[in-house]
Parts: C-alpha cells; structure tokens; sequence
C-alpha cells in the first residue's frame, strides 16, 4: 500500500534519482569534498600564497617548517614546499584523472566489443591486449621518453596507452557472461543491433567492476607519474608532482627532513581516498539492487 | 515400541524467526502438525507460505539469520530443541532423509555417484570402501537405476535430471530413515518423469514403513500421493485434512480460492484468480492473513485471530465453505472459432534446425543436434497455438526461430505472408514489429540496471517508433492494459513480485503492437492464484487487441486453458495436432496419451490406467531414432515403426502409425 501522496508525485527522472542515491551515501560526499578541496588547493592556493618555483635559491635549503615564512620549509635547492605542493597537485591531478579515464574509457569500450562479438574478433582483439601486455611498461616508458620530451598532455596519452589493459580483460570477462543473458536475447527479439546491446546492456552491467577498478587506475596513474619522474623521464624540472616529490622525500628520510616526504605522502592518499569513497558511491547508483526502499 | 497413536514427528506451536537487515520475518507462526509412521504428510501452499521453512526447521537447516524461537519438535517424543547436540546430529543424520527441489545443486559436481550416495554410511557408521560401494550398488538398484554397478562411478552431469533425483533420493535412503522429506521433489523434472519419481517415493514409503513428508505447490502432485493435506498461507496451516475430505469438501476459503484458481477448473472459459500478494511477514499481523485477498472477509475477520479449529478436518476459517467445490474437470470449453477464412499470421513449413555438437576445436565434427526436424504448422489471427512437450521436445527452438532469434538450418518461415528468410537486413529489422517475444522468467529477460520505463520504452526506441513524448505516453498506456501503476515506472525489476514481472514482460511485448507473441513457458515459474491472473490478462488482452498467440508450455492443463488448437512435439517433431478440446480429451497419439496420464491430478478419486506409463528417458538428439522417434519408448511399437509416419488428418492430424483412435467427425 502506498501513500495517497507519493501516487500523485511525479515520476522522478533516473539522473535525479540516481543522484539522490549518491547523496545517501555519505562517504561519497566525504570524497567529493576532498576532491574538491584538493584540487582547489592545487589550482587557487597559488593564487593566494604565492611563491617563487622557477629559480632555485641555495641559500634556503632545508629549512625546518615555520622559519622565513616558509610554513612548511624548503625543500633541497630550496624551493617552498608549501608551494610546490601546490604545483605538483597540479600535475598529479590532470594527469591521474585524464590518463585514469582515458584508460578506462578505452578498456571498457574495448573489452566489451570483443566480450560480445567473441569468436574471431574476440582472439583477434584479446592478443592485441596480450601481446602488449607481455611488453614491460617501464621499457615502453624509456622508449617514449627518449623520443619525445615528456610535457602533461604527452604523458596523459603514454600513461593512458598501457593502462586500459587491465579494464579491457576485466570486462572482456564480464561480457562473455553477460552476453548470453536473457535480456540481450529479448533485446534483439525487438530488432536490437550489437551496438545496441553493448552500450545499453553490457556495459552497464559491467559498470560496477570499471568503477572500482577505475578508481584504482586514477591513484595508479597518480604513481606512475612518479615512477617517471623517479627516472629521470617524467616533466623536467622545475615542473612538480606529488609522486615525484615522494620519490625525492625518500632519499631524505634518514636526514630528518621529514616535511618531505610526508606532506607528499598525505596528498596521494589523500586523493586516492577521494577517488574511492566517489567510486563507491557511484557503485551505489549502478548497482541498482543493492538499493533501499 | 511405543504406543502407535504417538505420531512419528510433531510440531508443537512451532515458531520461526529470520533476521533480516531491515527487521525480522516471522516465518512461521505457531506451526502445529504431525506425521504418522507409514503416512505421507503434504504440505501445500504458494510460495512465501512457509512450508519450506517448517521442514528446514526440522533439519536445522534454515538459511542464516533463521531460527526457531518457540514450540516444541517432537521426534519420536523427544523434544528436537532441547537435545543434546551430538545426538541431535546423529537423529537428523540417521533417522531422517531429505530430497531436495534441484537435484543439479544437491549433489556436488566433482564426487562418483557412489562416494556421494554412500557419504552418509562413512560419517555416521564409518563403514569401509569397499562395504560402502556395494551398499550404494544397492540402493541404487533400489530406487530404480538401470546398469547401478556402472553408475556408481560416474559423476553427476553425466545424469539427466530424473536419474539425478533418483541419486538424492538413494541418498536420503541409504541410512533407512523412518522420516523423508521431500521438499518439492518433482517440481524441477518433466510430467512423465515425476510420475516416475512420485511412485517410487510411494513404494518405498511401504517397503520401509517410513514416514513421508512432501512438501509442493501443486495441489495435483498432493492429491495423488498424501494421505493428510495441511495448506499454508502466509507462515500458519490454514487446513488440514485427509486428502479426500479436502478435495470433496474444503473449508477454508484459501483452499477454494486455491482451487478455483486451477485452469483445470475453468468451467465458464474464465479462472478465478485471487486478488492481490501475499501480506509481508515483517509486519505485525492481526486477524485472519488471508482476509485482505477474501472474497468473503468480514470486519471480524481483519480484527480476530481465527484458530484451527474442528477434529480430524480441522481449519481456521470464520465464514467457512458450506457447499462441496466440485473440481469438474472441465469438459472442454469451446471457444469461439478464430475467423478461419482470413490468411494465416504466421505459417511454418518443414522447419529444421540443426546445432553442431560440441567438440571444441580440432574435434569440431562430432555431430550434429537435431533440435526441430520439419515441423509445419500455421496460425490464424486472433488465434491461440498452444505447444507442449517435455524438456528438449524443440518447442522453445521452434519458438525461437519464429520470433526471429536465430536462422532456421532449413524450411520456411512465412509471416504475414513474408519469408523471413528472404528479407533484406532492413526488413527483417522492421518484422520484429510484427512478432514478439514473452519470456519465462521476466526477471532474467530484463535488464537488472534499468528502469520500469527505459525497459519498456526500449522496443520503442529500436524501432524508432514516435518522439519522447509518444513514447511516454504509450507507456502509460500500457501500464494500464496490463493493470499496473504509474509509479511502477521508476523502479527497477528487482522490486517486483513475478506476477508483477509477467505483467512488465507482457506490456513490453505489447509496445510495438505486435499481431502475434511467442510465449514461453510465461506462467510455468508462477504460483496458481498469480498463474490465473496472468493467463486471464493474457486472455482479455486477446480479445481486445486481436493478437495471436503461440503458446509454449510443458503444462497441459495450462495450454489447453489458454489454446484454441494443440500441437504436441516430441524430439523435434510434431507428433499431434489438432483442437484443444479434442487433443486433451481424445488423443490420438500414445505419446500424448501418456503425457496426459502423467499430469496429476487435483481429482484424487482419478488413477491414470498404468498401461501407459512410458519409461525411461528422452533419447539423445544427437542421434536420433530413425523413422518415428517415439518407438524406442512406446508400448504399442511394432517394426513397421522405423519407418516415418506422416503427420495427416483432417483437423486433428496424427503421426503415427497405430493411432489411438480414429478422428471424431467434424462437428
């Protein structure tokens, strides 16, 4: 039995609902909020606290947080860290959220259209995906950076072209089995194409599992940028990341200069933690079932 | 020995609880019954109703979050609650046996059939090997499986489905338990083969002297089988009696709403259905459960909690039946003659279809499945065509096919006057709007992610039929044919009950204004009274819309309810077709006499004649008999027979070489 009242409501519209759902789940709104206040950070703090990242100044080394109007000191050639967080976040958030999406979009795209044609397409397509999986990125990375000089856009793309593996045998996975469901059968009894059935049936479906592992693409990509850097092969210097700043904070762990390595730290987790606490309240609007009524 | 009057098992004002996230089901409410040694107990009611809790609740095997928190569980006089625990163990164990509904799920696929039968013997008796081996030989033997010493080591999926539930049953009986429980045995298995499952529960029900409880929803299965009927509704027994006191005279007016809700019972060409869902258990309840679905609820009614009362026929009723509800197996309804002039809708000639068999790989020749071996037939506008046969008969392909799902090996399909065949992508596109498809299980054939109005809104939308706003408005209209609400379209499929998912799959159907639907099996997952709602609402949209129907089930009753002609397939062919009326009750076919014997029926004065039986199982399509495919299992066979019969007659054409009967005279 239903109230009088909720009959004569209008029929709420499915973004309306799904983002009210999103809305229920308050570690989702957690993660929004940091998100935001990182990257606000990031992109606004420099407008207000302004600070010279481009020539070095080896007479404020390591400083200790607090002196010289450096809150939280200077780091080995004697930038301010504070700053300098604040450009690395930069980097670090364009490059994890556009190589992460980038990534997946492509993953998902392509791990779908092999999983529903299968047969030949699907070998064909899947030992694309093997064959370039058994290349070690690392060596792939060398390569690329040796021949062109890393810039954000560039490392967007190196990053994005190895990373969609992952989501692409993932789903693959997932729409071999969600395939043969009666709903796609009833979908063509209606005159449905394949197209049709794999933007409006595979991969929805499939959304829970890109989502999770999306989130975990974004922190991965965050990394990677790091590993680059770690390398030599990431942007040049004075350009800044997160994960570049983390490697470097390691080699100076055991000098007591611990403002840098854990503000670095904290930052990635920090945004990681964003990343999940979102994928998991997107989760909660895709997995329609799990809903409460 | 104790005294005989004491029964085997009884239940004492049994209460079961499960906890749920949101709050607690009441499962059970003061549960009271007992079996008696030798005695099959039934316990009938619709899904929801509780009486596969109260047997879980003897086993101690009730789902997480279950638990009994009242009453007593007398086996043998002894309290099953307050029994020490290793004990406990070893009277469930030993003393009871349990079959249960999917004989694919109950046994574990990576055991031999002799381990897993003899399981019991090593755990409670720790018996050896090799002893255990050759009592499982036995009992295999015992219940009926031919070559047992090979059987034994092999594994489960090289079983049918009737063989497997012979192997659960073996299993229950290996340590000679005086208590069976049978907690749907049959409802997975085909007509022919739970008749064959149904007898051999009874004879050796006497051959152990074991007590029996068998637990369905068919009140047909029940009125063969038990001597004591107890009905459930909504967590509490309603009724119960003997089984012939209850089905000359029921009470309770569940039991006759139950009843009239039987397609069989279809007098006046319409079933009774019972309004409305079962009440949701987790609320707190006053007053008779049924009264808000009664015909015959009072104020009293809602307000009063009603008890069991009366002795041997006992029920819980205020305004009770008076009058005896005759279950008059209906004498055939005719229906009126679809305008035979008008060209057919969808005519099928020499259908064949052809699936290669397995063989991965290198191996890729291993043969071929015949799946449909020329079948022809056609269907009139605003006609019924009803088609049964057992599992892997081909009437799904066939159903398949017709809908356009996949391209015939050979043989025509002509719809509206058109070859699919030979249509361009274009067309054949465009003839889906012409035929559509209704699923068994709606809740399968919808997408789990989408919403009520995108589901329906989707064959609008391939066909690319209207802009939004006819859209809309043309799923409002549907909702309202198929009688469900306007909020319904913000929900997802999950929130529905099944009745309510077969509306949803009839009305999406119904969206592109199909002249005919391919049906399914569409109520064969749905309980009776729910069953009745479909089949009417399938009836009237009929009559309104001037549709067709081919209607694919593997219930007889149900397709003789709904058709106008019957066609009957078995192994890929049509072996019988003809008029409803005249294929149900004068078959020409032996094998649609046995099919017909098979059914049980809710009469419990009727015994099939047992000269029909047929044994054994489906053959292979991989290989099918030569000439007529049902020789191999046919009692009148003769040599003559591996020659192919041809399907012929006037209006009820037979294939077969040795008809039953000759056709009766047109009318």
């Amino acid at each position: 039995m239903t109230a009088p009242h909720e009959e004569e409501a209008p029929v709420r519209g499915m973004w309306r609902q799904g983002f009210e759902v999103f809305c229920e789940n308050r570690l989702a709104l957690v993660g929004v909020a940091l998100f935001v206040l990182l990257a606000a950070f990031s992109f606004l703090g420099p407008l207000f606290y302004q600070t010279d990242q481009v020539h070095t100044d080896l007479t404020k080394v390591f400083l200790t947080p607090g002196t010289d109007g450096h809150p939280l000191g200077t780091d080995g050639v004697g930038y301010d860290q504070l700053g300098r967080l604040m450009l690395g976040g930069q980097t670090s958030i364009v490059v994890g959220l556009a190589a992460g999406l980038l990534a997946t979009v492509v993953g998902t795209i392509w791990g779908a259209i092999a999983g529903f044609a299968g047969s030949w397409v699907d070998a064909v397509m899947m030992r694309v995906v093997d064959a370039m999986m058994s290349i070690p990125a690392l060596f792939l990375f060398m390569l690329m950076a040796s021949i062109v000089t890393p810039t954000v856009p560039m490392l967007i793309v190196i990053i994005g072209a190895f990373a969609w593996l992952g989501p692409a045998r993932l789903v693959r996975g997932e729409a071999l089995t969600l395939r043969t469901r009666e709903y796609v059968m009833a979908m063509r009894g209606m005159g449905g194409t394949g197209g049709r059935a794999v933007r409006r049936h595979i991969i929805p479906n499939a959304i829970g599992t890109v989502i999770v592992n999306a989130t975990f693409q974004v922190a991965d990509a965050i990394l990677y940028v790091a590993y680059l850097s770690f390398l030599g092969l990431g942007v040049p210097p004075p350009a800044a990341n997160w994960g570049g700043m983390l490697s470097d904070g390691l080699s100076d762990t055991f000098s007591g200069h611990w403002w840098l390595l854990y503000p670095p730290g904290i930052a990635i987790i920090l945004i990681v933690l964003a990343f999940n606490f979102i994928g998991d309240g997107l989760r909660d609007v895709f997995e329609v079932r799990l809903r409460r009524r | 020995m104790e005294a005989s009057s004491e029964p085997l098992l009884r239940l004492r004002d049994l209460s079961t609880d499960i906890a749920l996230r949101r709050g607690t089901v009441h499962a059970l409410d003061h549960v009271n019954l007992e079996v008696n040694q030798g005695e099959t107990l039934g316990i009938v009611g619709e899904s929801g109703s509780g009486k596969t809790m109260t047997v879980l609740s003897v086993m101690g095997l009730l789902p997480t979050g279950g638990s009994v928190v009242g009453g007593e569980i007398l086996f043998d006089g002894r309290d099953l609650r307050t029994m020490p625990a290793p004990e406990l163990r070893r009277v469930r164990g030993v003393e009871m046996g349990m079959v249960f509904q999917d004989p694919l799920t109950s046994l574990n696929p990576t055991m031999r059939i002799g381990a897993q039968v003899a399981e019991p013997l090593r755990v409670h008796q720790g018996v050896s090997k090799a002893e255990a081996r050759e009592r499982a030989v036995e009992i295999l033997r015992r219940v009926g499986m031919p070559r047992p010493d090979k059987i034994v080591d092999d594994y489960p999926h090289q079983l049918s489905g009737g063989m497997r539930q012979r192997v659960v049953i073996a299993m229950a009986l290996i340590r000679s338990p005086r208590l069976l429980i049978a907690d749907e045995p049959t409802t997975a298995l085909d007509v022919t083969t739970q008749r064959q499952i149904l007898e051999l529960i009874d004879d050796l029900r006497e051959e152990f002297r074991m007590a029996v409880i068998l637990v369905t929803h068919d009140l047909g299965v029940i009125a063969g089988r038990a001597d004591r009927v107890a009905v459930m509704y909504a967590g509490r027994v309603v009724e119960t009696a003997t089984t012939t006191e209850l089905f000359r005279a029921p009470r309770h007016r569940y039991t006759e709403a139950l009843m009239r809700a039987l397609p069989e019972s279809a007098a006046d060409g319409r079933l009774y259905s019972i309004p409305g869902l079962p009440p949701d258990l987790s609320r707190p309840l006053t007053g008779c459960r049924f009264a808000p679905r009664c015909r015959f609820a009072t104020d009293e009614c809602r307000t009063t909690d009603v008890a069991l009362t009366g002795d041997g026929h006992k029920f819980a009723c205020l305004h009770p039946v008076a009058e005896p509800v005759p279950i008059t197996v209906s004498t055939g309804h005719h229906r009126a003659a679809a305008t035979s002039a008008a060209d057919p809708i969808l005519t099928v000639r020499d259908l064949v279809k052809e699936y290669d068999a397995g063989g991965a790989g290198l191996r890729r020749t291993a043969g071929r499945v015949s799946a449909v071996a020329g079948v022809s037939f056609d269907v009139k506008p605003g006609e019924t065509l009803g088609i049964v046969g057992e599992s892997g008969c081909g009437k799904s392909t066939v159903g398949r096919l017709v809908a356009g799902l996949e391209p015939a090996t050979g043989g025509q399909i002509i719809v509206d006057g058109t070859d699919i065949a030979t249509l361009d992508r274009r067309a054949r596109h465009h003839m889906h709007r012409k035929v559509q498809l209704m699923f068994q299980d709606s809740y399968a054939a919808m997408n789990p992610r989408m919403r009520i109005d995108s589901i329906l809104t989707e064959p609008l939308e391939i066909q690319q039929v209207g802009d939004a706003a006819a859209r809309r408005a043309r799923v409002s209209e549907l909702l309202d044919q198929v009688g469900l609400p306007r909020r319904a379209l913000e929900r997802y499929p999950h929130e529905f009950s099944g009745g309510q998912l077969q509306r949803i799959g009839l009305a999406r159907s119904l969206a592109l204004r199909p002249r005919l639907i391919v049906a399914d099996e569409p109520v064969s997952a749905l309980d009776v009274s729910v069953q009745a709602q479909v089949l009417n609402l399938m009836r009237d949209l009929q009559g309104e819309l001037g549709l067709s129907y081919v209607f694919i089930s593997h219930d007889l009753s149900v397709v003789d309810y709904m058709a106008d002609r019957i066609g009957v397939m078995y192994l890929g062919k049509l072996v019988e077709m003809g008029p409803a009326h005249q294929v149900v009750r004068a078959p020409r076919h032996p094998y649609t006499q046995a099919l017909l014997d098979a059914v049980p029926s809710p009469d419990p004065g009727r015994t099939p004649s047992p000269d029909t039986t047929i044994r054994g199982e489906l053959p292979s399509a991989l290989n099918p008999p030569t000439g007529c495919r049902f020789r191999t299992r046919c009692p009148l066979a003769q040599d003559v027979c591996a020659t192919e019969p041809v399907l012929e007659g006037g209006p009820h054409q037979v294939a077969c070489h040795f008809p039953l009967r000759q056709e009766a005279p047109a009318a």
